[in-house]
């Protein structure tokens, strides 16, 4: 117990050093404002595929509909921020509560369809989540929504994804967590075991939604307008890439898949008219080679020699203290 | 105009519009029957048979007939090529990874394309005489009648060729559990081929028809129809052919209805919530059986 | 475990090599930036960005109106660039939406030191890329953005934005007058598409400027880009037996709207706008549909200004350029323009293209409003009839304030 706390600890502090670099190359321009942008947005992509990661790998839950969430929680945040005019933080709250309540009227009835018929079944709320943005005039409807202030930066959007990442690490790894994975592995066997699958499943589904809500405040207030368009069953396709060429199941994996996925697409931004092909092969040929994604279930804490040295200096300053 | 008057129209235009979501919904049926994965290339390959027989009217200058038979010779060959290239390697991965897999060959499809035919749609001459009767004072396009007249013979050859012929046994037996019927002297991987040949061709079918209907096509004009006939293959009950073509049907009914006397903003919010109560209501579709899962 | 150990420290050291490249690749697009900046115009090319749609939905709109700024470039290059110095256009991809214009559009200015922006085709795209522009000082003309919040927000105009085409209040002012007035029209239907900020509020202001001539918008009805059946919707329309039907929308749904509502009987007066504007539409939709349609757009093909620049698009890519194309030439034109009088940084550049005035391109003259960025255009109304365009009526410029 009182060395996972250590590892935690150890774990901040490279995140912070990490934020501390970043940072200091972002003020100092050596990163120039295109790849600030997109540092931005793989830390929100990050916290849309850990979210998605919840549902669908920790959970098993297939989920397709993770973009109706995040336009939830970018609507409702920029209602808060400018008709009432409050400051970001509460943006993301509402966000978040408002699609965390959404998913929870969603998931108590859909989740008890199986594979396929429930990512149809979220595939189409996600779309029908979208038509009926669309046709809200008070936030834009198609047009979309206009005159965002520019509040979020590289602070907000990596301290946010700090705190889901510690957040599904510590959840995956309560008894909740151990139940949903417990679903994940075999549901029937999990329910005579006793876990309340129904439970699990639309706790992990309310959960991913509310943070895919905090993501979709994050993104909104970083562009000047967001419209629908942004939020289409395409968009939860690009999420889910990211969880799956990640790794299912794994932390790790989303932020591997989310930074791979989002950096091959700016990367690619100079040759617009191959980017696509080249990023469709790149999916077919990465799903050749590793089905299971770039980390499968595992972590990069649980690596042999990071392990090692993790456990070395958690280890060597519990014996200090 | 009276109201029934209007229902009984909105009824033709749903019929109308549902027999093309079920003539591209038969190919993705057959294929998700047999190897259980949602083939979101189904609609990019209807996508490119529509441009295959695009080619071969206006460059090759032939008739509507043989190029429709052309495009589908060709596309039920891309369709074998992808299931040998892309998903064969696949068969024991993880179902996901195979559904990414099939996102990457829609994404490929559809940007290959655009990179050589450009994204500019391109319109078809007309090729078949476009005739619209009024029957009764209500409007029935010639065309379209042709479309669900298709629908319908290629669901009975279909359903004929799944449950008399020796390929549909193994069909069937493959997709009860390909490694038995493999053990039983099937070769699951030439059942597995000819089903995304059968497929590709009916979408080919699907695109020239509909290429020749609507007048257009354009490389992404397989995204949602490709959807909608997923959408179709699921309410219906997915794997059973008839179940294809009275899932598009529906939903295509649903469509105008809900069109023609709500709103046509909501009109794909609508088809998608109905599909949701029935999937809540029979989560195995409107023909499906339930099975129970075993440990 | 599904693989062994060996293998996946392979993996994760691929992963740590990516993210190891990416951070570098990063730093290192940074670094070029960094020494870059400050000197734009340095070296013997002059660099512009183009940020059109190029992928997903509205690539078609975005290829061709990129097709005529690349025209329009290929021109001043070919005969021997401005002052010896050639234009590079470097190409973006807006991904036919908004935050990914942004994304576009910064990487134009931050990476590629471009000094103005053309782009994106679609309205909502450029509102998005206008702040980042603002931001950076650098001038956008959005070749085909007709709503007036492009260029003006909260009453005041944008420094750097401006646009090549009319506004939508005009294009709806001068189809609601032509139904009221010159087709004695009093009852009219409203057919938008809905996902389209275009199609909504030329639809908006039509009702407007309809009944406040006298007539009435009987009912009001909506489709979605994309759309191949529109039957329902016009079955409904049609138990509304208006004078008129007002489509705004772009010509690949017009085609089929006008082929289905004539097959379903209706022989009302169907009226559109510049989306209309594409010899596609003649063959989507069959010649005799298209009788008794009428739409307004920015030139006719068959004046004399514009044979120059039509003669040239089919010379260069073969086929007949669409209201995209031309809008994209335009654009490109008074680019160029602005950079040959003097403007060797974004900021003269931004003053030139304000003081445009009788600036011949590709679709007439045009002379820039430096009150609201929106160019000073006539506006001409296409009666086609058996797939042979007409002009209708000429309205000559006005301001945009009167």
């Amino acid at each position: 117990m009182n060395s996972a706390r250590k590892r935690d600890l150890v774990m901040l502090v490279f995140a912070l050093v990490l934020y501390g670099v970043l940072q200091m190359m972002i003020i100092t321009k050596i990163i120039g404002s295109f790849w600030e942008l997109n540092i931005i947005l793989i830390c929100v992509n990050i916290i849309l595929s850990a979210s998605l990661n919840l549902i669908n790998g920790y959970t098993g839950q297939f989920s397709l509909g993770h973009a109706g969430f995040m336009a939830v929680g970018a609507y409702v945040g920029v209602v808060v921020t400018v008709k009432f005019g409050l400051p970001l933080m509460v943006a993301l709250i509402a966000g978040a509560i408002a699609a965390g309540i959404l998913g929870f009227l969603i998931g108590l009835p859909t989740l008890r369809l199986r594979g396929d018929y429930l990512a149809i079944a979220t595939l189409g709320l996600g779309e029908i989540i979208r038509i009926v943005i669309m046709n809200i005039d008070y936030v834009g409807g198609a047009a979309g929504f206009k005159g965002i202030p520019h509040l979020t930066n590289f602070t907000w959007v990596f301290f946010a994804m700090l705190a889901t990442l510690f957040f599904i690490k510590n959840f995956v790894n309560s008894s909740h967590g151990r139940a949903c994975i417990a679903i994940r592995e075999n549901e029937i066997a999990a329910e005579a075991m006793g876990v309340n699958t129904t439970k699990y499943k639309v706790m992990a589904f309310t959960l991913g939604a509310a943070l895919a809500g905090v993501a979709g405040g994050l993104f909104a207030h970083q562009f000047y307008l967001i419209s629908p368009n942004s939020f289409t069953f395409l968009s939860s396709f690009n999420y889910l890439i990211m969880v799956v060429m990640g790794g299912m199941g794994s932390i790790t994996g989303s932020i591997a898949g989310a930074f791979v996925v989002t950096f091959i697409s700016a990367a690619l931004a100079s040759f617009p008219e191959v980017r696509m092909i080249i990023y469709a092969l790149a999916l077919i040929l990465m799903m050749f080679y590793r089905p299971q994604g770039l980390f499968g279930y595992m972590e990069l804490t649980n690596v042999g020699p990071i392990k090692k040295f993790l456990d070395k200096i958690s280890g060597a300053k519990g014996a200090a203290t | 105009m009276d109201f029934i008057h209007q229902l009984v129209q909105q009824l033709i235009n749903g019929v109308s519009l549902g027999s093309i979501y079920a003539l591209i919904a038969l190919g993705y049926t057959m294929i998700y029957g047999i190897i259980k994965l949602i083939n979101f290339a189904h609609g990019d390959v209807y996508m490119v048979g529509a441009y295959i027989g695009f080619a071969a009217v206006t460059i090759g200058n032939l008739p509507i007939l043989p190029a429709l038979l052309i495009s589908m010779a060709l596309t039920a060959c891309l369709g074998m090529l992808v299931e040998r290239i892309a998903y064969k390697p696949l068969r024991h991965a993880p179902r996901i990874s195979l559904l990414i897999t099939a996102i990457g060959v829609s994404f490929f499809l559809e940007y290959t394309s655009m990179y050589f035919v450009t994204p500019t749609p391109r319109t078809f001459p007309e090729v078949m005489p476009n005739i619209s009767f009024n029957v009764g004072g209500f409007i029935i396009n010639g065309q379209q009648l042709l479309i669900l007249g298709i629908t319908i013979i290629l669901m009975a050859v279909l359903t004929y060729i799944v449950q008399k012929t020796k390929l549909g046994k193994a069909m069937r037996a493959a997709s009860f559990d390909t490694e038995t019927a493999q053990l039983m002297g099937v070769d699951s991987d030439k059942v597995i081929s000819m089903t995304f040949c059968i497929g590709s061709a009916l979408a080919a079918a699907a695109g020239v028809l509909v290429g020749v209907y609507y007048n257009t096509i354009d490389p992404l004009m397989g995204i949602m129809p490709g959807l909608k006939a997923f959408v179709a293959a699921v309410l219906g009950g997915i794997g059973i052919l008839p179940g294809a073509v009275v899932g598009g049907i529906v939903l295509g009914v649903v469509e105008a209805l809900v069109a023609g006397f709500l709103s046509s903003t909501f009109r794909d919010a609508a088809a998608f919530a109905i599909l949701i109560l029935v999937l809540l209501i029979k989560p195995s579709g409107l023909f499906g059986k339930n099975t129970n899962e075993k440990v | 475990m599904f693989f062994s150990k060996k293998k996946f420290k392979l993996a994760s050291m691929i992963a740590c090599g990516i993210l190891a490249s990416a951070l570098f690749t990063g730093c290192g697009g940074g670094e070029k930036g960094s020494s870059g900046g400050g000197d734009k115009p340095a070296g013997d090319e002059i660099v512009i960005g183009s940020n059109f749609e190029l992928t997903g939905n509205h690539a078609q709109y975005g290829a061709n109106a990129n097709n005529g700024l690349k025209l329009a470039i290929k021109e001043v290059n070919d005969a021997g660039g401005i002052k010896g110095k050639k234009i590079k256009i470097v190409e973006a991809d807006a991904k036919s939406e908004a935050a990914e214009s942004v994304n576009a559009a910064t990487k134009l200015i931050s990476d590629d030191k471009v000094i103005a922006i053309i782009g994106p085709a679609v309205t909502a795209n450029v509102i998005a890329e206008s702040q980042v522009a603002t931001d950076n000082m650098i001038p956008v003309i959005g070749p085909a953005a007709t709503n007036p919040d492009v260029t003006v927000e909260n009453g005041k105009v944008k420094p750097y934005i401006f646009r090549a085409c009319f506004i939508d209040p005009q294009q709806s002012e001068v189809m609601a007058q032509f139904a009221a007035k010159d087709l004695n029209a009093k009852t009219a239907v409203l057919y938008l598409d809905s996902s389209s900020d275009y199609s909504k509020s030329l639809g908006k202001i039509f009702k407007e400027r309809f009944e406040a001539d006298g007539g009435k918008v009987v009912m009001e009805e909506a489709f979605l880009a994309k759309d191949q059946d529109f039957k329902a919707a016009l079955t409904k329309i049609q138990t509304a037996n208006a004078d008129v039907i007002f489509v705004p929308a772009y010509y690949e749904e017009v085609g089929k709207i006008v082929k289905q509502a004539r097959e379903l009987g209706i022989t009302a007066t169907i009226l559109g706008t510049d989306g209309w504007d594409d010899t596609k539409v003649v063959d989507i939709a069959g010649k005799e549909a298209l009788n008794n349609t009428f739409f307004c757009t920015h030139y006719f093909e068959g004046d004399e200004e514009v044979q120059a620049f039509i003669k040239a698009y089919k010379g260069e890519y073969n086929n007949d350029p669409n209201v995209f194309a031309a809008l994209g030439y335009d654009a490109g034109k008074m680019l160029i323009n602005a950079i040959e009088r003097d403007g060797d940084t974004s900021q003269k550049i931004r003053d030139n293209i304000e003081s445009i005035k009788d600036l011949p391109v590709g679709t007439g003259k045009i002379t820039m409003d430096a009150a609201t960025h929106n160019p000073i255009k006539g506006i001409v109304v296409i009666e086609t009839k058996d797939g042979v365009r007409s002009l209708r009526t000429k309205i000559a410029p006005v301001t945009p304030e009167g």
